[in-house]
């Protein structure tokens, strides 16, 4: 028989919004990344893991110390961290002779692992070798992906879809069109992918929309894949599910004519005109004597409808 | 002259247009395959096929890569640029639709919280709950007092600093500890209900009532539990050797089997003259008592005897004089033929004897 464990209520109201704040939502929090190192890094990933951390700023925990943990072999200790940080993506950096300058990325599902890739990371550069100015902080990018290996390669589709969740930020309704300074483009080439970032520059074009200019502001890195642990199609459409709640309604008879007035169609089923409560009168009104009258004529009818109805069975029979 | 005129105009215009234009780059991008766009994530996909050669050459792949990244930024933007346009406090906003790239969720859906006992009860009935002041007036105490939290007890504690005894109660018995007896039960009942509910809501079996048995013991059980299983053999526990380092538990006299049995506490004179003298009393004062039922059950018995072998009588004197008729008119069977020592026999077919 299962014990029951000791519910333990929050006893303060801060813990009680920590708590709150961690449960599962409809409209879900921004998900943060956590960044964690392997037993052994080399610079080049270090510094790498640093910058992809600026560009993911608030939403992201480094965690310095150097952790015994081998993600492909074990996932556990990681769930650990994500649980308690409650981050649902990782970025995991290690380095060793087999696998020099390794960069894991991963995401988790009910703080389970869902996707995890394994890059090799070559031709490095960082975010303080380009001498340019930066974009600004927590500033949502645009994301450029390029190469037909995205659309058609079933792993690729994986890894653009991970790309996307750690680098898109959190969903915003409207976006400040002067505020549009960041991209990230992520080309799939032979079994590279390779990743750039650049600052837009509008220029004039003589028109409303601006002609665009870029300028590389770094970090530059090609990533080239390696082990891959990706999720069954099952468990992914699971994830992917849409609260009923969120999905938007039909709207049904209602229209708009062209000088934008509101019109709504009613649909009324016919009146019983039979039951219809005309004006109620005292001199209208029944007797005692005549509504038990009225109850008499009633039950003998229906008396008389059930000997009937014996009467047909009896012919029937 | 007049049109040669008006002709010069508009080549000038053309030109200066066409300067114009030459001074700003160009804002169109050519592409084979258009792209796919999901604004809502600011996202742009193209698929065309990129320059393999351009991409091999380790010096053309950076500017190759700028010059893609630049077409492909250049036809978002133009798309954002299209989307409803709004100022919001002296900047100019793109409201962007909701993302159409479906991406998983980091937790499951919210699951609904499931009802307590009473709430389904009250769903059932149609009770709803009546919103109630948090402050009501109290008479005794003349002044507001809050139904509950801060300051509810301490009004309570204000009102009852004296207590009616009730007609019909001991006047012995103390008001103060039985009010807040009742208060401690009270508080007791609702915890338990409220993990019921709990237990309830994770499908969690639980006895309706005692204690809950435990998966894993403590140490202390645990040692309890070995002290008890030694103790419990036939000899109890004189056979059983020691562990190194082993101790017996303490206070287990309660689970042994153990020969010494608790006596109760040595009677004052005065109860025990009371408990001989009731003995005395209960063997004088015996009379016979009389069981009407037993009594008459027994003369209906006697009757139903003396009928039987009166009956066992006749039919004796009859088989004598007609000679051993087999079973024609011998009343009831009763199917009983002694046989040693072996019980009853079925009556099925012939009754007696093997007759040949």
């Amino acid at each position: 028989m299962p014990v029951i464990q000791r519910v333990v209520k929050p006893t303060t109201h801060r813990a009680k919004r920590a708590l709150q704040a961690r449960e599962p939502k409809l409209v879900e929090n921004a998900k943060n990344t956590l960044f964690i190192k392997g037993r052994k890094t080399s610079v080049i990933v270090a510094n790498c893991m640093k910058d992809l951390y600026d560009i993911k700023k608030p939403h992201g925990k480094i965690l310095n110390k150097l952790n015994n943990i081998v993600p492909f072999e074990n996932i556990t200790p990681i769930e650990e961290f994500s649980k308690k940080n409650d981050a649902s993506m990782f970025m995991f950096t290690s380095h060793n002779k087999k696998r020099p300058h390794n960069l894991i990325l991963g995401r988790m599902y009910d703080s389970h692992l869902l996707d995890m890739v394994e890059f090799g990371i070559e031709h490095y550069k960082g975010l303080k070798e380009f001498k340019t100015q930066k974009v600004s902080l927590g500033i949502k990018p645009c994301l450029l992906f390029a190469g037909e290996l995205f659309e058609h390669n079933h792993e690729y589709k994986r890894i653009k879809s991970l790309l996307i969740d750690i680098f898109q930020r959190e969903i915003v309704q409207a976006v400040r069109l002067q505020g549009l300074e960041h991209v990230l483009m992520f080309t799939a080439a032979e079994d590279r992918i390779y990743f750039r970032s650049y600052r837009i520059q509008m220029k004039k074009s003589g028109s409303r929309i601006p002609r665009i200019e870029l300028e590389e502001i770094g970090p530059s890195f090609d990533l080239k894949l390696r082990r891959t642990k990706i999720s069954s199609d099952d468990l992914f459409k699971l994830a992917c599910k849409r609260p009923k709640e969120l999905k938007v309604k039909k709207v049904k008879n209602i229209s708009k004519d062209t000088f934008g007035t509101q019109h709504g169609q009613i649909h009324i089923p016919k009146q019983n005109i039979d039951k219809l409560q005309t004006r109620k009168m005292k001199g209208l009104k029944k007797t005692a004597s005549e509504k038990e009258e009225q109850r008499k004529r009633k039950s003998d009818s229906v008396d008389k409808e059930t000997n009937d109805d014996n009467a047909v069975k009896k012919m029937r029979m | 002259m007049f049109e040669v005129e008006e002709m010069d105009i508009v080549t000038k215009v053309l030109k200066t247009a066409a300067e114009q234009a030459k001074q700003f780059k160009s804002i169109n991008v050519e592409k084979h395959l258009e792209l796919e766009y999901d604004l809502g994530t600011l996202l742009a996909v193209d698929s065309n096929d990129l320059d393999l050669k351009q991409m091999r050459s380790e010096s053309n792949r950076d500017e190759y890569l700028k010059d893609l990244a630049r077409d492909n930024t250049q036809l978002l933007l133009n798309k954002i640029w299209e989307l409803p346009i709004e100022r919001v406090e002296e900047a100019i906003v793109a409201k962007l639709p909701a993302p159409t790239f479906v991406l998983p969720r980091e937790k499951p859906l919210p699951k609904p919280k499931p009802l307590t006992k009473w709430q389904k009860y009250a769903r059932e009935k149609g009770i709803t709950k009546i919103k109630k002041s948090k402050l009501n007036w109290d008479e005794t105490l003349q002044k507001w007092v809050p139904h509950y939290g801060f300051k509810r007890a301490a009004a309570d504690k204000e009102k009852s600093w004296l207590l009616p005894v009730p007609d019909n109660a001991d006047p012995n018995e103390d008001q103060f500890s039985k009010l807040s007896e009742t208060k401690s039960e009270n508080v007791a009942k609702n915890e338990f209900q409220r993990l019921r509910n709990l237990a309830k809501a994770k499908n969690i079996k639980i006895p309706r009532v005692g204690f809950l048995s435990v998966d894993k013991l403590n140490s202390k059980q645990l040692g309890e539990a070995v002290s008890v299983a030694k103790f419990s053999t036939a000899s109890l526990g004189k056979f059983q050797g020691n562990l190194a380092k082993e101790k017996q538990a303490k206070n287990i006299k309660a689970l042994l089997p153990s020969s010494k049995k608790r006596k109760p506490a040595p009677l004052t004179p005065v109860e025990e003259k009371k408990s001989n003298f009731d003995i005395l009393d209960s063997i004088l004062s015996k009379k016979p008592k009389l069981d009407i039922e037993k009594a008459v059950n027994r003369v209906l018995n006697t009757e139903q005897r003396e009928r039987a072998a009166e009956k066992k009588n006749q039919k004796r004197g009859r088989k004598k004089m007609k000679g051993g008729k087999k079973g024609k008119d011998t009343g009831k069977r009763t199917g009983v033929k002694p046989k040693g020592g072996k019980g009853s026999r079925k009556p099925r077919g012939k009754m007696g004897r093997k007759r040949r």
